[in-house]
C-alpha cells in the first residue's frame, strides 16, 4: 500500500469509526465503506489538511453527474489516492 | 436579534477577507416568547440559538469570500461548547474564523464572547452552494445590506 492509500485509510478509519483492517484499495468509499456525503466532507477537510490540496469534490461530483466520469475513478481509495498523488504533484510544479 | 425571524446577528461589525475572519454584534433581546419556556422564571439564551448565531456569522463570511455568488448551509458542529449562561439584554460579539475552504464546503472557528468573555465556541463545517435562484440570491443580498455587510468594500479586506 503506497504512503498515500495508507494515509487515506488512515484518516478514513479514525473519521468514520471504521476498522481499519477493514479498508483496502480496492474499498469504494461509499457503496464498500457506507461514507455519506456529509463524513465524505470531514475526509475531504482531512486530506485537504494533511496533503495541502483542495480535492475538488464539485468538479469530480458534476463529472460523475454528467456521464463523463464513474464514482469508481474518484472513490475506489487506490484511485482516490492516485487522484490525491496528481494534485500534489500539481502543486510542486 | 430577531429570534422571530431566525435572525440572530445585529450588524456586521468587522469583515477582513484578507485574515478570512468577521465579528459580528447581536443584542438578546429582553422580551421573546421562547423566555417563557427557556426557563419559566428563569430566563436564558438556548445554546442551539448561540450556535446559530455562530453559524449565521459565519455563513455571512463565507458568502461574502464567495463574493455573493453562492450560499451557505450548515452542515455539521463539532465541539460546541456552551461555557456560560447568556441572559436577556446581554450584548454579544460572534466572529468567525475561516479555517479551510475546500471544494463545496468551508470549515469555520467561531466564539461568542460577552464582556469580553468567551461565553460559547464551535467548530463549524458549512457547505457552499449555488443560489437556488436568483430572487434568493437578491434577498440575501438585501438582508446583507441590512446588517451592515458593505459588498463593494469586501475587496479590501
Amino acid at each position: 500500500m503506497s504512503d498515500t492509500l495508507e494515509a487515506i485509510a488512515n484518516i478514513i478509519a479514525e473519521t468514520c469509526d471504521i476498522p481499519r483492517d477493514s479498508i483496502t484499495p480496492e474499498s469504494h468509499a461509499i457503496n464498500d465503506l457506507g461514507i455519506d456525503s456529509l463524513d465524505f466532507l470531514d475526509i475531504a477537510f482531512a486530506i485537504d489538511k494533511a496533503f495541502g490540496i483542495k480535492l475538488p469534490l464539485e468538479q469530480w461530483t458534476q463529472e460523475v453527474n454528467d456521464g463523463k466520469a464513474t464514482t469508481d475513478q474518484y472513490f475506489v481509495l487506490k484511485n482516490l489516492a492516485v487522484r490525491i498523488d496528481e494534485l500534489v504533484a500539481a502543486k510542486g510544479a | 436579534m430577531r429570534i422571530e425571524y431566525f435572525q440572530l446577528i445585529d450588524r456586521i461589525v468587522d469583515l477582513n477577507l484578507a485574515d478570512r475572519k468577521i465579528t459580528c454584534e447581536a443584542t438578546v433581546p429582553t422580551d421573546c416568547t421562547i423566555f417563557e419556556g427557556h426557563f419559566p422564571g428563569y430566563p436564558l439564551m438556548p445554546g442551539v440559538l448561540l450556535i446559530e448565531a455562530m453559524a449565521q456569522t459565519s455563513g455571512w463570511l463565507v458568502v461574502a469570500a464567495n463574493e455573493f455568488k453562492r450560499m451557505a448551509f450548515l452542515a455539521s458542529v463539532k465541539e460546541a461548547k456552551m461555557r456560560t449562561f447568556v441572559l436577556p439584554g446581554q450584548v454579544l460579539s460572534i466572529s468567525s474564523h475561516l479555517e479551510h475552504e475546500g471544494s463545496g464546503y468551508a470549515v469555520l472557528n467561531a466564539k461568542i464572547r460577552c464582556d469580553g468573555k468567551v461565553v460559547s465556541d464551535a467548530t463549524l463545517t458549512l457547505r457552499i452552494l449555488d443560489f437556488p435562484n436568483n430572487q434568493v440570491a437578491k434577498e440575501m443580498r438585501k438582508l446583507a445590506e441590512s446588517i451592515g455587510l458593505k459588498i463593494e468594500a469586501r475587496a479590501d479586506g
